[in-house]
């Protein structure tokens, strides 16, 4: 078997220890996907694993073999960038850019869950599907991926931007 | 810091006080504080698109033949020494390339401390680096492994067997107060401040508050981790380092490692935030030897463990602060005396009291700052260091003692509010906080505030309004340069070894030189991040931006000269000297006649050049001793305090700010924006648990930590006066730091108001409040 990675199969690694998180950025030079704690504390990490939001630091990259792993490399790049990329641009929703791949990737995820009428704490209806964002539905959907510089205003109008594209 | 210094500063100051303004820096204003295209604009990240896409290169991304991993061991115990040592099993373990300790650790001197007379004096630590088998603070660092992985590294690391004698060590705060030391100056400011007799004032004064306010201490938690990659070539060394400090870091690693300037390069493009903590600590000087040792090249990124083991944090503080007032309200006794830790072998002294030096005046004044020392490791600077915390202390008693005269916080404020700089007597260079209160106070509807606490209520909800004064100084830093390159096209280069952590460096700095040289933005790239470069400050003290610019503004001006001589006699410009041109239209133009004009594709194409290139270093900023140069703010607040569980939610914050001009609006909001958000983890979540017991934290994780979330966050409003100040290069004065001050005392007055509990100890969490 093999890791689907950006569409790309790779070899999962020898060594049982080596977490997702590692694979990607020591062994594959995919180094869009940060690290943060090593812990899951912060989210800087977050890739997609068949669509859905993981902490590939919490991830051995064993777990994802068979499966299709996305990372911020395979949402868009600096020429093409992905709608999300292109609004946290706009919004200037990050500083030093150190969390945003992880912030983008969590989102891109959280914009589905949302869509597909996963619940969160605020949602009042938790048979509504889709789940409509408020300004705190994102917010609370988002408070895995802290940000030390304080883009949080920046982040959440860019994903808000393209929440209401995406329903448009 | 010593008396000479004062005496130095001191004579300094007064001599400057007879010079005319127009013999010093800043004397005239900028001429581009009236000549603004690209300045002011909104404009995004010249980065942003490398950093959405995960394309900026960060400096533990650098792929390297032969990488090792390195691991580090931390010491368990606080103080003591090394009883036994058993390296073999890792030694033998899978992949394991070295083993060190202090048996092998190459025998290095110690680093300087950072100071303000030498700029590659960048150390946070005097202390011995694994030189001996001494353990002077918990989690100093014992043992580094490196291994072909880091998963190798990592399990080799925890078989390396290792027995400690320990010994009493101080760890007590409140115990360690009586052996407190009283340091002659703070920064370049004497320490001890007394004008009249504050005690005589107090006692004798219709209204007076005097009370104690505590701070934990904090860390900075950049999101990215301190991380370096290094690589020895020779006798030469290189060095991919996440750090706030490009150009003296490479100084003084030189210098340590007896190197020679040139052969030291450090590379440090993009670092994912710093916020003071990405200065120069043990760990690279343990990567770099190493390296040396292994002769490969190596990684070192901290484990956020590590990185609250082995860098410093904000220091806790106990600080009085008592004001008196007449029956008008005006102060007649000003009082800011307090303590914090600062260990004889650290150097940065949490500034608590500078803000009030120049906030209030007040009829007598008592002013100092006590040093305790604790086995601990040495604190360092943290966002607006001094004025974060000593804002929440002074801002909050400015609170207490308008609601025990039943005055308006504001109005209070405004009555005390200096002509001149309180304590030096120098005139302010532009001030404008009373503009900045009033404005924000209309945007914010402070007139919707009720006076009496505890008397709005929603349901379960408490709710209250608050304010609170913040401020920072501006500086300049002497010693910033700037190469500038005209290119045959028309194009120009802008160079220097500055840094980018998210303040926009790169972004500002085009627009400035796109201004500055009459060109367009994109006609301009900036290269930075790279020891080689000529040398920029460090990014610290907010002063980055100012500091280049005035290099840029001194390169600008030698480079007309060299272009006037390339244009020689066969140009519309003969005969007209340097100060009569000035950029203008991608080239020079006469001031007087504008019709004369050549560009410099034509000049450098005449004179058959490639390119022309200038560097030059800023002049003396003589003008923050001439002048008093501070930024304020207005921050506003408004809140709800659950009656059941007592949490507190944030959900309105306004900052109102006088910091010159806004180069940026875009990037400027962002980083108030940022400080703020900072303030409200200070206020709220933030401290570092310190078991006084062992002398180690408890809480060394981003998960028992806790940094403002997004849900923790409510939308930020940011407004600015704009108003220019006329002594700085560009009308500018520093931004990233003085959105974190005033927000903890404009929350904590708040929550005073939403409940009628007034809490002095930060932060302010739910058990403090039921
Ligand atoms: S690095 Fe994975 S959550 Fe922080
Ligand atoms: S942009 Fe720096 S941590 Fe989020």
């Amino acid at each position: 078997m093999a890791i689907m990675i950006n569409g790309a199969a790779v070899a999962a690694p020898g060594d049982a220890r080596v977490s997702l998180l590692d694979l990607l950025r020591e062994q594959l030079h995919l180094t869009g996907t940060k690290v943060g704690c090593n812990q899951g504390a912060c989210g800087a990490c977050t890739v997609l694993v068949d669509g859905e939001r993981v902490l590939s630091c919490l991830t051995l990259a064993v777990q994802a073999d068979g499966r299709s792993v996305t990372t911020i490399e395979g949402l868009g790049s600096a020429e093409s960038p992905h709608p999300l990329q292109a609004a946290f641009i706009k919004h200037d929703g990050f500083q030093c850019g150190y969390c945003t791949p992880g912030q983008i990737c969590a989102a891109a995820a959280m914009l589905r869950e949302a869509e597909a009428g996963m619940p969160s704490y605020l949602t009042a209806d938790l048979t509504a599907a889709p789940v409509l964002l408020s300004r705190d539905e994102v917010r609370e959907r988002m408070s895995g991926n802290l940000c030390r510089c304080g883009a949080h205003n920046g982040i959440v109008d860019a994903i808000l931007e393209v929440a209401a594209e995406h329903a448009a | 810091m010593s008396r000479v210094q004062n005496v130095v500063v001191g004579s300094v100051r007064t001599a400057l006080g007879w010079v005319p303004a127009q013999w010093l820096p800043g004397g005239t204003p900028d001429p581009l504080i009236e000549r603004r295209a690209a300045i002011g604009r909104q404009a995004s990240r010249l980065d942003g698109p490398q950093k959405v896409a995960g394309e900026a290169r960060f400096a533990a991304e650098v792929a390297m033949d032969r990488l090792v991993y390195a691991t580090l061991v931390h010491s368990p115990v606080t103080r003591g020494r090394i009883t036994r040592l058993d390296t073999a099993a890792a030694e033998a373990a899978p992949g394991v390339t070295l083993v060190m300790t202090h048996r092998n650790m190459p025998r290095l001197g110690t680093l300087p401390l950072i100071g303000v007379s030498d700029l590659t004096a960048v150390g946070n630590s005097s202390l011995p680096i694994m030189q001996d088998g001494e353990i002077r603070y918990n989690g100093q660092v014992v043992a580094l492994v490196l291994a072909d992985t880091q998963e190798q590294a990592d399990h080799a690391a925890g078989l390396i067997e290792l027995d400690y004698a320990a010994e009493t060590a101080r760890t007590r705060f409140a115990e360690a107060k009586a052996g407190a030391r009283t340091p002659a100056s703070i920064l370049i400011d004497k320490n001890h401040v007394s004008i009249g007799n504050a005690e005589r004032e107090l006692a004798s004064a219709p209204y007076r508050v005097d009370y104690l306010y505590r701070t934990p201490g904090q860390n900075h938690n950049a999101i990215e981790l301190h991380a370096l990659t290094v690589a020895w070539q020779g006798e030469q060394l290189l060095v991919h380092d996440a750090t706030q400090m490009v150009a003296a870091s490479a100084a003084a690693l030189a210098k340590l490692f007896g190197l020679k300037k040139d052969d030291v390069r450090v590379l440090s493009p993009f670092v994912g935030g710093g916020f003071g903590g990405k200065g120069l600590w043990d760990h690279q000087i343990l990567a770099i030897a190493a390296a040396r040792l292994a002769g490969r090249p190596v990684r070192l990124a901290l484990s956020r463990e590590g990185v609250y083991r082995i860098i410093g944090g904000r220091s806790p503080t106990e600080q009085r602060v008592a004001i008196a007032a007449d029956a008008q309200g005006q102060f007649t006794a000003l009082v800011h005396t307090g303590y914090s830790v600062m260990p004889p072998y650290g150097a940065c002294p949490e500034q608590y009291t500078m803000g009030t030096r120049s906030l209030y005046r007040a009829r007598s004044v008592e002013i100092v700052q006590r040093h305790i020392d604790l086995d601990i490791v040495p604190n360092t600077f943290m966002r607006a260091p001094g004025e974060a915390i000593g804002t929440f202390a002074l801002e909050s008693a400015v609170d207490e003692l308008a609601h025990a005269m039943g005055v308006d916080p504001i109005e209070l404020r405004l009555r005390n509010l200096p002509e001149r700089h309180p304590i030096s007597g120098a005139p302010f260079s532009q001030h404008a906080l009373g503009q900045a209160y009033r404005d924000g106070a209309g945007r914010f509807g402070w007139e919707r505030r009720k006076a009496e606490p505890g008397t709005r209520r929603e349901g379960e909800w408490l709710i209250g309004l608050g304010c609170a004064t913040g401020s920072f100084p501006y500086a300049r830093m002497p010693g910033a340069n700037v190469r500038l390159t005209l290119h045959a096209d028309g194009t120009a280069t802008v160079s220097c070894s500055a840094q980018e952590m998210g303040m926009g460096t790169a972004t500002v700095q085009v627009q400035h030189a796109a201004d500055r040289l009459g060109l367009p933005i994109d006609a301009i790239t900036f290269e930075m991040g790279d020891s080689a470069l000529p040398a920029a400050p460090m990014a610290g003290g907010s002063c980055q931006t100012a500091s280049i610019a005035g290099a840029m503004a001194a390169a600008a001006d030698k480079l007309i000269g060299e272009l006037l001589r390339l244009a020689g006699n066969d140009t519309p410009l003969a005969g007209l000297r340097a100060g009569e041109v000035r950029f203008a239209d991608a080239g020079i133009a006469g001031i007087a006649a504008p019709a004369r004009h050549e560009t410099f594709r034509s000049i450098l194409a005449r004179a058959g050049r490639e390119t022309v290139s200038v560097t030059a270093a800023g002049s003396m900023p003589l003008e923050f001793l001439k002048f008093a140069m501070h930024s304020s703010s207005a921050i506003f607040c408004a809140l709800r305090v659950s009656g059941v569980t007592g949490e507190v939610r944030v959900d309105r914050l306004l900052g109102s700010f006088d910091c010159g001009t806004i180069l940026n609006p875009m990037t400027a909001a962002s980083q108030f924006r940022g400080g703020m958000i900072m303030g409200l983890g200070l206020a709220l979540t933030e401290e570092t648990l310190f078991d006084e017991r062992s002398g180690r934290i408890m809480n060394a994780t981003l998960a028992d930590y806790h940094v403002p979330a997004h849900l923790d966050v409510p939308e930020i409003d940011v407004m600015w006066t704009g108003i220019p100040d006329p002594r700085s290069p560009l009308g500018a004065r520093g931004i990233g730091e003085i959105g974190i001050t005033g927000v903890a005392a404009a929350v904590a007055n708040a929550v005073f108001n939403a409940t009628g509990k007034r809490v002095r100890e930060l932060p302010i969490t739910l058990d403090k409040l039921l």
